[in-house]
């Protein structure tokens, strides 16, 4: 449905990026083609050229007298590439990509500028043919990755990106060109439009569906991930643009499980940790600077390392097992409850992979004073809710020394409301919690009687993921 | 939701761990019909869990990519020449200036003017086209390295090298900037036919477009004395644009501001730079958070989407 471009796509709200996402084909750089093609018929600017127009403007770019001109012409010629149409027709006439390759690497250097634009507004096309047109270009724009103008650079930098996901033939040529070295030489930039380019560039890259078996070896074979995670170091150079695409970058290798215990020898969940305390921080003195596109990314990458067997070993700047990972992760998830409540369960998925088999973490969570916010949490959603109980539920399991410090308190109560809940996950994520705090704390029972738990209870006898436990605790509760 | 006070002290603090409460576990917690036990929990890529956020990235890269791609407003200054011995370019914008400049100027051969895109193929090609003891090692020895970065591969003859680029590596039989050497022996400095004829081609005719060739303003290269053919001495003193800047009338801002790229717009009227970002540290206090792009003015239409922008934070 989102596919095929034209007059007849329906404005993209967010259900139907949800749906695109479910179906893989949530790229971003189409639905920014079609929102042009809005303004542009507000705007009427960006004509249709015919087949005629454009051989004038590229004759005129190449053997114009004028340098202004020449300019002129290319200048025009990008303005009509914005529309569907002309892109097709352009990518049709003979010799045009030539051309305009030959202008690309010509040593007018405003020519050349010009004609990367041009370049760049294919590379916008959701037509895989247009894109593949674009071939031709590929070794140049790598070239110039190891040049010095920076805008030049940034400017091939997004035309590779956008290639880079639309096309898998794209992919199939620029990695055996050389894409992963040269972007590993042009990661040393200074420039921070560069660097924030180049890591959109590699985001796309990693992304791309052969990536695991494909890209993201490589890329790890590289000086790549050492220089991302530089990137990453929080203090005064921290650059938020540029952090958010590394980030980006680190979670779509982490996530593809290709070899994350490398990543942890590279000190990745030193760098990740504290930054999140960074962030925290941040997040507590600015308003408003979209921090959550930074959080988002190291909290999923943060979780996706914690499961891995090289976690255990690590040292470093930050031990993960420093409590104030546990302040940051909750002033975090402050923050998310008011900027973007849909990011919770993302920062409550790192939680439990902190406490789940921490006796350290679940007990920071008692000292701390942590347990009554997170109860706070319960009634955001069934997915928050289900999260916040298996956290209470990490914590609980230890044993009576940590329900002791459950009870009394707020607990109870906030029980009994999840029990009215007709979501299935929750209610039973409740009843394991209820169980856990019968066996261990005394007095739990009674108190569950007191507060007319029984009836609580009742309604849920007959659910059949539900019964068997109903049961054994409405045993539990009457006979001890 | 509510912090305890205590909490922000906490982070602030010095690193540590709490000491943990003992644990006891009873067998009975874990007996059916009671199953849960705790373990951290891995997403794959394509979960269903990353959806939210994957869409919050979509829209984040929409507003990014909006702004990619339009021509930005250069801020006009007087017009000045380029400074380089024998250009005589006019500029009234420093970023346009400073493209030509690393274009034409950066990496440039002092014998045969040449320029190049990266200091990598200069090299390269000093090495292949003005080195004596090249020549005579490359009749021993496989000398010709690839031109692509991180391939450590050597060949005979450049043309085997060619093959190599177009086989191994995809790239274009007519790649620009692997021109074999047309004549034999080493280019000499100020041979202006001889460097004429290459750029010409066999059918000399001016290879419209074509890359690198000497500078439309050819002005003859200092002779250079026999001892000093080596590598680094070929290349042109430029090496950085300051050199060059330094020269010119101080009409620019004391900080340099790396050129900006504008708001996509489908008229002709050009808006403000998204951003400015500042090369050096201004100095300020620590983990300052430097947001480095400007909230986009925009156009009319719906707008069905919450964006999500950042502001240039004031810190």
């Amino acid at each position: 449905m989102l596919r095929g471009g034209g007059a007849t796509v329906p404005p993209a709200g967010a259900g139907a990026l949800r749906k695109a996402r479910r179906e893989q084909q949530l790229v971003s750089k189409r639905l920014l083609r079609d929102e042009a093609l809005e303004e542009a018929e507000e705007g009427c600017v960006a004509m249709i050229f015919g087949e005629a127009e454009i051989q004038q403007f590229l004759q005129l770019a190449q053997r114009g007298t004028e340098e202004k001109e020449r300019e002129g012409a290319l200048v025009s010629l990008r303005r009509g590439l914005q529309r569907p149409e002309t892109q097709q027709t352009f990518i049709r006439l003979e010799g045009s990509i030539r051309t305009l390759v030959g202008l690309l690497t010509s040593n007018q250097a405003l020519l050349q500028l010009e004609a990367a634009r041009c370049l760049h507004e294919l590379s916008h096309s959701e037509q895989s043919a247009v894109v593949e047109a674009c071939l031709p270009a590929t070794s140049y724009l790598l070239t110039y990755l190891s040049g010095h103008s920076s805008d030049f650079i940034e400017l091939c930098l997004y035309t590779l990106g956008n290639l880079i996901v639309e096309s898998e033939a794209v992919r199939r040529q620029l990695l055996p060109q050389g894409i992963v070295p040269a972007l590993a030489a042009c990661i040393q930039s200074p420039h921070l439009t560069v660097l924030e380019a180049l890591g959109y560039a590699l985001s796309q890259l990693l992304q791309a569906k052969e990536a695991p078996e494909k890209i993201i070896p490589s890329v790890l074979g590289s000086t790549l991930p050492q220089h991302m995670l530089q990137l990453l170091q929080p203090g005064p150079k921290l650059n938020l643009g540029v952090a958010v695409e590394f980030a980006w970058c680190l979670h779509y290798i982490i996530c593809s499980q290709v070899n994350n215990a490398l990543l942890i020898t590279q000190g990745a969940l030193s760098t990740l940790g504290l930054l999140l305390l960074d962030l925290a921080g941040a997040v507590q003195r600015t308003e408003d600077a979209g921090l959550e596109l930074l959080a988002c990314p190291v909290l999923r990458c943060l979780s996706n390392l914690l499961t891995e067997a090289a976690a255990e070993a690590v040292g470093g700047q930050l031990q993960l097992r420093d409590e104030r990972v546990v302040a940051a992760l909750f002033i975090l998830l402050q923050f998310l409850l008011q900027k973007q409540p849909s990011l919770l369960p993302e920062g409550l998925w790192l939680l439990n992979n902190l406490t789940a088999n921490s006796p350290s973490f679940c007990t920071s969570l008692l000292s701390l004073d942590l347990i009554e916010p997170l109860l706070h949490l319960l009634s955001v959603s069934n997915v928050v809710s289900v999260l916040v109980l298996t956290v209470l539920c990490n914590v609980a399991e230890k044993g009576p020394a940590y329900c002791q410090r459950l009870w009394p308190g707020p607990l109870l109560s906030s029980l009994l409301d999840t029990l009215a809940f007709s979501d299935t996950e929750v209610v039973g994520q409740s009843l394991e919690l209820l169980q856990l705090l019968f066996l261990y704390q005394p007095g739990a029972a009674q108190a569950f009687l007191q507060q007319s738990g029984l009836q609580a209870l009742q309604r849920h006898e007959e659910v059949a993921q539900l019964q068997d436990r109903v049961h054994a605790l409405q045993q539990t509760a009457l006979h001890g | 939701m509510q912090l305890p006070p205590a909490l922000h002290a906490r982070l602030a603090g010095a690193p540590g761990s709490a000491e943990p409460l003992p644990v006891e576990r009873d067998p009975a917690a874990r007996t059916a019909p009671f199953r849960f036990a705790p373990r951290p929990v891995r997403f794959p890529r394509e979960h269903d869990f990353f959806e939210e956020g994957d869409v919050q990235r979509h829209l984040y890269l929409q507003d990014v990519l909006m702004q990619v791609g339009g021509a930005p407003e250069r801020p006009r200054v007087p017009e000045f020449t380029c400074q380089v011995a024998g250009c005589c370019q006019v500029f009234d914008a420093l970023e346009d200036y400073e493209h030509h400049y690393h274009t034409l100027h950066r990496n440039v051969c002092s014998f045969c003017k040449r320029a190049f895109p990266s200091g990598h193929l200069l090299d390269t090609h000093i090495l292949e086209w003005h080195d004596s003891l090249f020549q005579i090692l490359a009749e021993r020895q496989d000398m010709y390295q690839c031109l692509v970065e991180g391939c450590t591969e050597k060949f005979r003859t450049s043309r085997d090298r060619k093959e190599h680029l177009v086989m191994r590596h995809l790239y274009p039989a007519d790649f620009r900037f692997d021109k074999p050497r047309k004549s034999r022996g080493p280019v000499m400095p100020g041979a202006a036919e001889q460097v004429l004829a290459e750029a010409l081609g066999d059918d000399g005719v001016p290879s419209e477009g074509d890359a690198m060739e000497v500078c439309s303003e050819h002005v003859e290269p200092p002779p250079v004395p026999a001892g000093e053919r080596r590598a680094y001495s070929h290349r042109e003193m430029n090496s950085c644009p300051s050199a060059a800047l330094a020269q010119l009338p101080r009409i620019w801002p004391e900080r340099y501001h790396l050129p900006s790229v504008l708001v996509k717009v489908p008229r002709e009227d050009l808006k403000g730079p998204r951003r400015e970002i500042s090369t050096s540290n201004g100095g300020s206090s620590a983990a300052l958070w430097r947001c480095c792009r400007a909230s986009p003015p925009r156009h009319g239409g719906p707008r069905t989407l919450a964006r999500a922008t950042l502001h240039v934070a004031g810190l």
